[in-house]
């Protein structure tokens, strides 16, 4: 059980970490001071709720588990993020895609964990709905922005949710922790938030004049530990100071 | 990035407790009011700053000019009698 739990744990934080770690390669390169600032911002939050998580992780996994060691010392088969967060920054309308397509999950995602029965899930999510709440509306505006913006930054924004739209349906499978999580009354049932993402997504999308892709196959694998190509130079980034420095502290 | 360039310039106000007034924080670029508002947000008050944001267009302030300071702000130079303070304060008065 506590194993499970552990498991069901990094699959919430692997996302938030994975995405806060994209968002933060933009720091000091966003494309002008207010929104590289404002992405920055997002990054943190998202590595606040990561630590909250892992904290907890580690409580459940027991012996010399530590945020950190869960953080930085897993092997890239053992995170198990989904694959859309893991993508490539590329430009700003793939930036805002990717944290828009995301954000409307996580934020239905927290807002049921909010009743989960497991006390300290339920409080982390209480936490940072308020935070998410905000990524939502920035993702979303900027979307409606350059969407029914200049023709440029619309063909941009088009091409760049074309492309990601293949990694959401990831989003709604559920693992085998997330199906013994929620008998136990502690996980939240994603295949039922889908109903909820595709009415939002179409809202904004559709008010942003950008039409819904017709894909018709779907990636998969994160949840499962089987990542993209961009996942190992990603680590490589985030793990190269405790691997070359072993218990190195800030 | 030639549209960036357009972006107008905004001055921002943020009050930082309830009761207290807004103080000028400084400026930033964006789109439009909204806009603004979001980068303020964001520029300004990620430190746990404030409590309410006001945004204005640069354009929409009217300025004195520094070379009519001297007929603007001179003739109170010599007028420190303008000033309350030539008088006794009773002890009963406590906040002045």
């Amino acid at each position: 059980m506590k194993d499970t739990l552990y498991q069901y744990i990094l699959g919430i934080a692997d996302n938030c970490l994975i995405l806060g770690q994209r968002l933060g390669e933009l720091c000091g390169h966003g494309p002008s001071l207010e929104t590289d600032i404002a992405c920055t911002n997002i990054s943190l939050d998202l590595l606040g709720q990561t630590r909250s998580y892992y904290q907890y992780a580690a409580k459940a996994k027991g012996g010399n588990a530590t945020e950190d060691n869960i953080a930085f010392l897993r092997k890239e088969r053992e995170y198990v993020n989904v694959l859309l967060v893991e993508q490539p920054n590329t430009d700003f309308a793939y930036t805002i895609a990717r944290q828009f397509l995301f954000d409307v999950y996580h934020l239905l995602f927290l807002n049921e964990l909010q009743s989960s029965t497991d006390m300290t899930l339920a409080a982390i999510a209480k936490k940072a709905i308020k935070e998410v709440s905000y990524h939502e509306r920035f993702s979303s505006d900027w979307i409606k922005r350059l969407g029914d913006g200049t023709k440029e930054s619309h063909d941009k924004m088009q091409k760049a949710i074309n492309d990601l739209w293949t990694y959401t349906d990831e989003l709604f499978h559920q693992t085998l922790a997330d199906e013994a999580m929620i008998i136990a009354g502690i996980g939240v049932e994603t295949s039922k938030l889908r109903e909820a993402y595709d009415q939002q997504v179409t809202d904004i999308l559709t008010e942003a004049t950008i039409a819904i892709p017709d894909t018709k196959w779907f990636q998969k694998g994160g949840k499962k530990g089987i990542h993209t190509e961009h996942m190992g130079y990603l680590l490589n980034d985030l793990q190269y100071m405790q691997r070359t420095y072993p218990n190195m502290e800030w | 990035m030639a549209a960036k360039k357009n972006w107008p310039l905004w001055e921002i106000f943020v009050r930082s407790k309830n009761g207290l007034e807004h103080r000028h924080f400084g400026s930033l670029h964006a789109a439009d009011a909204e806009m603004a508002l979001e980068n303020a947000r964001d520029v300004y008050t990620r430190r746990n700053e404030g409590v309410s944001i006001w945004v204005v267009e640069s354009k929409n302030i009217t300025a004195s000019n520094p070379d009519n300071n001297g007929e603007l702000f001179e003739p109170a130079q010599d007028k420190i009698y303008r000033h309350p303070t030539f008088y006794d304060l009773p002890d009963e008065v406590k906040h002045m």
